[in-house]
This record gives C-alpha cells, structure tokens and sequence, in this order.
C-alpha cells in the first residue's frame, strides 16, 4: 500500500525523467547492473557524477574569467564533462556540452559563457530531480530495490 | 604470454578474463567495473595511464586485455595503447566519448582492437574476450611456424646469409620502392594490430631479417639526409617507403605472410616517426663524446684490435650515458677476452621507459640488440651504399677504417644474430629496433676489427650489426667505403655481424629507444643480455640517444635465442 504507492510514485517520476529528456538509456544500464552485491549502485555512481562533475564546473568557471580564454582548454574541459555525464545518462546535460563545444571551436566567447550557463542550469536542475527520485526509492522499501531496477 | 591460454581458467573462458581498465573518470571507472564484473571478468581498474603501465611492467601475464579511454591528463591514451602493444603485445581496446572518425582511425592506426563509444554498452564489453582469444589463436600458429624456422635455421647456417646477400644488393637497396610500397600502404592500413589474422613470434632471427629487409629497402636514394638513420626514420615515418610486401619478399621467410609484416612494421612505424619527431630536436648525441669528431678512441679500437675486452670500457665509454651514443667504445671494447658483449647505444631521442625497466640483466646472454649495426649503415648514408658512408660519416669516426668498436663478432649461434645496435648518437635517428634486443656477446677471440679479419667466433654468435644495409652482412661490409675496407678485413662470416663502431656513429642517432624498450621487454621474457650497462644506459637513455649496450654473453649458450620468443613482439 504505502510501498506500493510510493513505488508508484517512483516509476512515476522515473518515466517522466526519461520522457522529459532529462536521461537516456544510460541510466537504465545503470539500473540493469544494480544487484544484491551492489543494491545501491546507480545512486553511488550518481553521486560520484556530481562530486567529479562539481569540481568540474569549477575549473570551468575559473577558467571563463580568464580573458582571453583558452578555448582549448575549455573544449578539454567540456570533453571530459560530457564523457562523465554520459556515464549516468545525463542527456540533456550532455547536449549542452556539445553546444559548448561549437561555441569554443567557433572561438565564440559569448557563446561559450551563454551556453556553459545552460550546462550548469542542467546538471543543477537534474541533480534536484535525482536526488528526489532517490529519496523516494528509499522511502519505497529498503527491500524492494531490486524491484527498482527495470 | 605464452602460447595457449596460460592462465587456469581456461576451462570457464571467457570468465575470469583479465581485464585492466584505464579511465580518468571515476564514474566510469566505477561503472564499466561492475559491467565487467558482471560479465564474469576479473577487473582492476587504474585511473591513471602510467600507473597503468606500471602494473603491466610488473607482471607481464598479469592480465589479458587492457581498456583504456583516449583522453587522459597525464598520458595520451593512443601513446598508452602503443606502449602497450609494443611492449606487452595485449589486446588494447579503446573508449571515448568523442566518435569522431578520424579518431577512431587513429586508434586503430596505433593497433587499437576495438574502439567503443561511451556510453559503453554492457554487451560490447562482453565481447571482449574474443580480441583475446584471437590472439591466442594466432600465438599458438605462430610457435608452430617458428619451430620449422628454427629447423631450417639449425639446416644451415648461411641460410640467413644468403638470403641476406642476394637481397642486400646495393642496387636492389637504391631502388626506389616507392611505387610498391604505395600499392601496399592502404594494405597495410588495414592490417591493424586489431584484426591480426596471423600472430607470428617474432624471434631475434625473424626480427633481424625483417630489419634487413627494411634496411635494404630503406636506402632510397631520395633521403639524402647524412644518416641513414634519418632516411629510415623518414622512411617509416611516411609509410610509404618501406612496403611489407617488399620486406616480405626480401625476407624471404616462408610462412610469413604480408600481414605478419606489415602489421610488424606498422608498429616500428609508429615509433619511429615518434622518435624521430623527438630526435630532431637532439641532433646531436650529446652524449657520444668522442664520436664525431674524433678519431676512434681506443675504445672504438677496433683499430688496433679489437679491445673488445672491456666490455666496462665499452660500457664506460659508451657512456651509458644514455642519452649519449657511445658507440664508439663499443668497437673496441669488445674485447675478445671478454665477450663482453655489444654495446648497442642506442639514442634514444625519447625517454623510453622501457628500456630503463626492461633492460634485461646484461648476464642473460640471449639478447641481442639489433640495433646496432643498422644503425651504422643507416648512417651510412642515404644511399644505402655504405659507400656513402663515406660522405655521410665523417672520418671521425676512423672506424672507417679501424675496426668499429662493434665488431663484434658474435657467434650467436645460428639462432640468431645479434644486432649490434650502435647507437651513435649522431643523427637522431631513432632505430627501429626491432622487437628483440639480441644481445651479442663478444666472443672472446672475435675481435673484430673492420680491418682485420675478423675471426670468427665460434662460440659466440655473431655480432650482427643489424645494419639497415643488408650489405653491412659480412659479405657486403666491403661495401662500407670508408669503412669498407676495414670491413673487408672483418673476415666476416656470413653469420657474423661485425659492428662498426663507426658505423654507430654514423648512426648517430640510433633510437631504438622504442624498440630498445622493446627489446628489452621481450628479451626478459627470454635469454637477454642486456649489457649491465645498458641497463644503466637505459635509465639515462631518455634524454636522448640511448645507448643499448650490449654485452655479448656467451652467446654460447644462447642457443637459445633462437628460441627466443619475443612473443611480445607483435607480429
């Protein structure tokens, strides 16, 4: 009852982060490895994604207040940003590297400042909605995780 | 590894597979170890790419397969993935998030196996352990075609030699192979260590004919660079030159095939257009103190006679220096009494990491580094003329006339020749220096003098300067101008190499620093002898030429060179 509505609720907001674009098929890989040897993987490996990818975006940042800025360092940067958001399935986060990346091959400084902000407002905006998906599943039974994955 | 499938679980294939992941990102590090674990594979991961190699080193058959992702901080995942099948001969797969075909091509350009886009899928991880099983497949066909070489090697003695002879005809050295090479080069852009179809072992003897074959084909008359050296590099670097089906041809092994050499050149390839890339900027061997310009110390003795004893005052003189090419100790420190050995310098024009690990202890006789001579011819000159030598070399290097330092005439017998590698450090031209080092040791009686006839060594093998010419064969070190008569005196035994220590320096920059790394790692798989020396060499060779001492051992009792399985060497 309480479990089974809270599961409910859970599938509920994992579809709609799918449907929404906020993650890809990554996530349910993820899922798919989630097992009694690991019951809580997919929340670990998130949690490395934003711990790595914090630091990231610092150094990101750090290095947008340079003028002029080192567009191949930023590319860098960004590379190996969307190679970890790919890990955990982040799409939307990923495209928006990629729109960082042409900005910094174009060497378009204004378009590489625009569209990191958009990276950040992302991650920022899909770390929220993880973080509430996770709670749930914990809420939903500690001994259904399992069940969490598909 | 060796042949078959050496590790217990053979039986539960593909599980227990040992896989070595290399990954910057924790992330992915933490998720393609669960999916490998999840496929029963035995994982260790690593986040960074020199520590990857690091446990490589240390265990050779510590693992079956590495997966590594292009883009890392401290090393460049495409150098790793050279590093490693160059020296380990794995498997190496890729990953990347950036798909791009002209990366892709390049991964597979440096012998990538597979080349995976992240996100990685579970089951293209799963399908690793056939990258490994051909491999081992192709191994054990290859241990089966080295036994009947070996057969035919222990038929005769003059097989190589004449083979050697009639390939290593000036004129057929100078003609331009351009025109098959290219015919060939798309060819072999695909026979990428990946999809190897033949594994072959390539022994010393193997090796040393495949570098004659290139030797031969490498003097093209349009690298009118002084050294030879510089001619081969170039000459790999544009893989155009040097084809495989012409090395294949001159090398005249029966059952090799052109895939064999190829994907066998294409490594030397790579290394050597990286090494030339860093010996230009080491011109000069900064190290090899007296070559140039001097006249052969002593120590390059061969003049008088061959002082091939000290194989110390070769290693003092060649100066281990690493960075320095001392070949010109070489010569005549090999001193009969003391067999101590070739020192092949090899100048390293980068640091070669293996050959500070790998070098052998100078006590295992079996190697040889073939470098040495080849070099020299190399230097000799564009033309593969060692008649050119003349010009290209400066008489400084009285090798010319007086016995190199390296003659050594090593008496390997039969197996395989010893490459004497001179590493002089003139032209930083890096020697391919083929997978195996053979370490020729200086038969005590050889001395080896260019000029004097050169006594053959019975025990020891001969000292085959693996010169880049074939003609550097005994029979043709009369075509060394300058050296050439000398040369004519090394009553050169078609199996023995004699090593100028001039030609080293004409080789100036021999480095072989890759190969030598290689050599070394294969060799300590087998008989090496590294020269003690060269070990210390090796240390310092990074900087710039690294000198490849090598002592010959006794080679009498390397036999078993032969044998010799540089089963890291890729085919």
């Amino acid at each position: 009852m309480e479990g089974s509505h809270l599961q409910r609720q859970m599938a509920c907001m994992r579809k709609s982060l799918f449907d929404q674009g906020f993650l890809d098929e990554q996530f349910i890989q993820l899922e798919e490895l989630q097992d009694d040897a690991n019951p809580n993987f997919v929340e670990e490996v998130v949690t490395l994604f934003y711990r790595d990818s914090t630091r990231l975006i610092l150094n990101v940042d750090q290095a947008l207040e340079k003028v002029p800025l080192d567009f191949t360092k930023l590319d860098n940067y960004m590379h190996q940003f969307k190679g970890s958001s790919s890990s955990i399935g982040a799409a939307k986060v990923k495209n928006e590297c990629t729109q960082f990346k042409e900005c910094c091959k174009a060497g378009n400084a204004e378009g590489c400042m625009r569209s990191f902000q958009q990276v950040k407002k992302e991650h920022a905006a899909l770390r929220k909605k993880l973080e509430a998906y996770f709670q749930l599943a914990r809420q939903a039974g500690t001994g259904e995780t399992a069940s969490r994955s598909k | 590894m060796e042949n078959g499938f050496s590790s217990p679980r053979t039986d539960i294939f593909p599980a227990g597979l040992r896989v070595l992941v290399v990954d910057d990102d924790l992330t992915w590090l933490k998720i393609l170890e669960k999916m490998l674990k999840k496929c029963s594979y035995e994982v260790t991961t690593c986040c960074l790419a020199r520590d990857a190699l690091d446990m490589l080193r240390e265990r050779k058959d510590r693992f079956d397969i590495v997966v590594s992702d292009v883009n890392m901080p401290d090393m460049d995942g495409f150098k790793l993935l050279e590093q490693v099948g160059l020296e380990m001969d794995l498997p190496v797969i890729m990953m990347s998030v950036d798909g791009e075909t002209s990366r892709v091509m390049k991964g597979v350009q440096h012998g990538a196996c597979d080349y995976l886009l992240k996100p990685v899928r579970m089951k293209e991880l799963r399908n690793i352990w056939q990258h490994v099983f051909r491999k081992k497949i192709h191994e054990v066909k290859d241990i089966e075609g080295i036994e009947d070489i070996q057969m035919m090697r222990n038929e005769s003695d003059e097989f190589d030699d004449g083979y050697l002879l009639s390939g290593g005809d000036m004129s057929s050295v100078k003609k331009r192979k351009d025109l098959e090479n290219r015919e060939h080069d798309d060819q072999e852009f695909c026979d990428h260590s990946g999809v190897k179809k033949a594994r072959v072992l390539w022994s010393v003897d193997l090796h040393q004919k495949f570098v004659n074959a290139v030797n031969q084909i490498g003097f093209d008359s349009e690298y009118q660079s002084s050294f030879l050296f510089n001619s081969l590099i170039r000459r790999f670097s544009t893989k155009n030159e040097v084809g495989p089906k012409k090395i294949l041809d001159l090398m005249n092994v029966p059952w090799l095939t052109r895939e064999n050499v190829a994907s066998h050149l294409q490594k030397y390839r790579l290394y050597w257009s990286r090494l030339q890339k860093q010996n230009e900027s080491v011109t000069s061997f900064a190290g090899t103190p007296d070559f140039s310009s001097k006249d052969p110390p002593g120590s390059f003795g061969l003049q008088s006679s061959i002082n091939m004893h000290q194989n110390n005052a070769v290693n003092s003189n060649f100066g281990y220096s690493g960075n320095k090419i001392l070949v010109e100790d070489v010569g005549p420190r090999i001193h009969e009494g003391d067999l101590e050995g070739i020192v092949s310098f090899l100048p390293v024009a980068e640091p070669k990491k293996a050959l500070r690990g790998h070098v052998p202890d100078p006590q295992k006789t079996s190697s040889s580094s073939p470098m040495g001579l080849t070099h020299y011819l190399k230097s000799m000159g564009p033309d593969v003329n060692y008649a050119s030598f003349k010009a290209t070399v400066p008489n400084q290097h009285p090798w010319s006339g007086e016995a190199s330092a390296m003659q050594f005439k090593q008496q390997l017998k039969q197996e395989h020749e010893p490459y004497l590698l001179l590493g002089d450090g003139y032209t930083h031209l890096p020697l391919p220096i083929p997978n195996h080092i053979q370490v020729h040791h200086l038969m005590p009686a050889p001395s080896i003098y260019p000029r004097t006839s050169i006594t053959e060594r019975d025990e020891s093998g001969p000292i085959e300067v693996q010169p880049f010419c074939t003609e550097y064969r005994s029979n043709h070190i009369t075509s060394l101008s300058p050296v050439g008569r000398t040369i004519g005196s090394f009553s050169v035994e078609a199996d023995r190499q004699i090593i100028y220590p001039q030609a080293l320096e004409a080789i100036s920059t021999i480095t072989c620093c890759d190969f030598n790394q290689n050599f070394v790692n294969n060799l300590e798989s087998d008989q090496q002898n590294l020269i003690p020396g060269s070990e210390s060499a090796l240390a310092s060779l990074q900087e710039d030429l690294q000198l490849f001492l090598l002592q010959g051992y006794g080679y009498a009792e390397n036999i078993e060179l032969q044998n010799i399985e540089f089963s890291d060497c890729e085919d």
